[in-house]
């Protein structure tokens, strides 16, 4: 079954998601990978918004994070406080689903600025919830496009804390959550490593070569001893992609969204 | 105690020059009539806050309203920047605009001091983030009870707080529901509030534990249907997915984006006429 780059991203970064996990939830590719979860393999996974809706379950993507169609399918719609001081603070969220705007080789992430703070060549969005989902959430999955515009040597700001600069940084800051633990790229899954948490590709997805993955990374990334090939998508995680996609087609004439 | 005016009245006696404004509705209920009553009687020099800027400030800054600008996520939500921010933050047009960045959990926390009466928020975050290095209001305090390390930033106060709400009942008590963002926060933790409201009811018959204002935080409330355009208003409207879209192009450039602002929004008497003249320029669209 053929299928594209885009494709095994999704339904790789989904396939992270345990059953009954509480996913806290951005938009645009993490929504898309979060629901895909729910609708194939984790039916109970409680995704949360940080616009408030909990246990959301839309039909079609939204393209904002605060479409009327995650209150509609929520179990509560909850005041945002509360989504950050009782939910992501209070400790009660397992998995942390971000995108990114750059990521450098201990999974630190800028959504700020490129170039300078004071004069910057491009301003970016901001932080948005992503620090403190990075800090808060027990673990952290990244799903991000891989090129070496994104996975950058040195980023030109930390807007969200991953390893930090590798080994124990982040104990050493006493940050309550374990930080990223995978990032999903449309050529390969990498992880940290367990002792310097440098991203490490641990996968690659069938038909990329190591050398595209060097090409589209801006350091020297490393690969691990007993590297894998990304198991191919299933029928019903396509199919149920795909749908999933048309039906969001259909109703806002965009596929995904991005924050 | 609140008094039903019109939105131009509401403007003109409650928001300053030079105020701290915060418009809020996180993507749901944006008071867009009210950004563009604000930017018709030419505000000037506004230190606006909010959450996540969206078109509205974008317009605001766009036009040279505002100064300075608390925030913490500033976008296109799902269709990429805010120009008119980009080209004030980048390039000082048409003013320069003094940027006080936050986190969301950050911004949340500190409407919640605010509307507490408190000076600052605390906060367990920004832990190995660059934010406070660029932005002096992010300060740490050390938990006397514990020796932890927390974050803490400025209450949010502002002089005027402008929400868009579903209902209204005749005495001036507000009734909203769906995604609430912070608006109630925010909403108690400021000196002034401007509603503007889908509907104005006899009766509210809103069950126990409804979200509601009571008019005695409220200082106007104005009927203004549709006035969350092109957001939502939950059980009234839906998102204008498409024209979030448009915006984009419309911005992109100031030529255009002065033009749109003249043609719709300085030309027009109030929201009712920018969304006839609106539909008429659409219909004009190829």
């Amino acid at each position: 079954m053929n299928y594209t780059t885009n494709e095994i991203m999704t339904v790789a970064a989904a396939r992270r998601l345990p059953d009954g996990a509480v996913c806290f939830v951005g938009i645009g590719l993490p929504s898309t990978a979060a629901n895909l979860a729910r609708l194939t393999h984790a039916p109970d996974a409680l995704l949360i918004y940080e616009s408030g809706p909990v246990g959301a379950k839309p039909d079609v993507l939204p393209l904002s994070i605060g479409d009327g169609e995650l209150a509609d399918t929520a179990d509560m719609v909850i005041p945002t406080p509360e989504i950050f001081r009782y939910w992501l603070q209070g400790g009660r969220v397992d998995v942390g689903f971000l995108g990114t705007a750059q990521i450098d080789r201990f999974a630190n992430l800028n959504t700020t600025v490129i170039g300078p703070y004071d004069h910057p060549k491009v301003r970016l969005p901001g932080a948005g919830g992503a620090p403190e989902i990075a800090s808060n959430a027990k673990e952290v999955l990244i799903i991000v496009k891989q090129s070496a515009r994104t996975f950058v040597k040195t980023l030109d700001f930390v807007t969200s804390a991953g390893h930090l600069d590798g080994g124990d940084a982040r104990e050493r800051l006493k940050i309550p959550g374990k930080g990223p633990v995978a990032v999903i790229t449309d050529l390969c899954i990498l992880e940290p490593d367990p002792v310097s948490k440098e991203l490490t590709v641990v996968s690659l997805h069938a038909g990329v070569s190591p050398e595209q993955v060097r090409a589209a990374t801006g350091w020297p990334v490393q690969f691990a001893a007993n590297l894998v090939e990304t198991a191919a998508p299933t029928e019903r995680e396509l199919s149920t992609l795909r749908a999933l996609q048309q039906r969001t087609a259909l109703a806002h004439g965009t596929a995904t969204a991005s924050e | 105690m609140s008094d039903i005016v019109t939105l131009r009245e509401a403007i003109a006696h409650l928001v300053r020059d030079g105020d701290c404004v915060a418009m809020e509705g996180f993507t749901h209920l944006i008071p867009s009539a009210a950004g563009h009553e604000v930017i018709r009687q030419g505000k000037k020099d506004l230190y606006l806050v909010r959450m996540t800027p969206d078109l509205i400030y974008d317009q605001l800054i766009g036009m040279g309203c505002a100064s300075r600008l608390r925030f913490s996520w500033g976008g296109n939500p799902g269709v990429g920047s805010l120009h008119r921010l980009r080209d004030a933050v980048e390039r000082g047009w048409p003013q320069p605009l003094a940027l006080e960045e936050h986190g969301h959990a950050d911004m949340a926390n500190a409407y919640v001091a605010g509307a507490a009466n408190l000076p600052f928020s605390v906060l367990r975050g920004y832990q190995g983030s660059d934010l406070p290095r660029y932005n002096r209001n992010i300060r740490f305090l050390r938990c006397p009870f514990t020796d932890e390390e927390l974050a803490v930033s400025p209450a949010i106060r502002p002089d005027v707080t402008v929400i868009h709400a579903q209902k209204a009942d005749r005495r001036g008590n507000v009734l909203l529901w769906g995604i609430l963002g912070v608006q109630k926060e925010a909403a108690m933790a400021a000196k002034r509030v401007i509603v503007t409201v889908e509907q104005i009811v006899e009766r509210l018959d809103a069950p126990p534990n409804a979200c509601i204002l009571p008019r005695a935080v409220v200082s106007a409330v104005c009927l203004q249907p549709g006035g969350a355009f092109p957001s939502y208003a939950h059980g009234y409207y839906t998102r204008d997915n498409p024209f979030y879209i448009a915006w984009d192009d419309i911005a992109r450039e100031r030529e255009t984006f002065l033009a749109w602002m003249r043609r719709h929004v300085l030309e027009t008497q109030d929201f009712d006429e920018f969304r006839r003249v609106l539909g008429e320029t659409q219909r004009k669209a190829p």
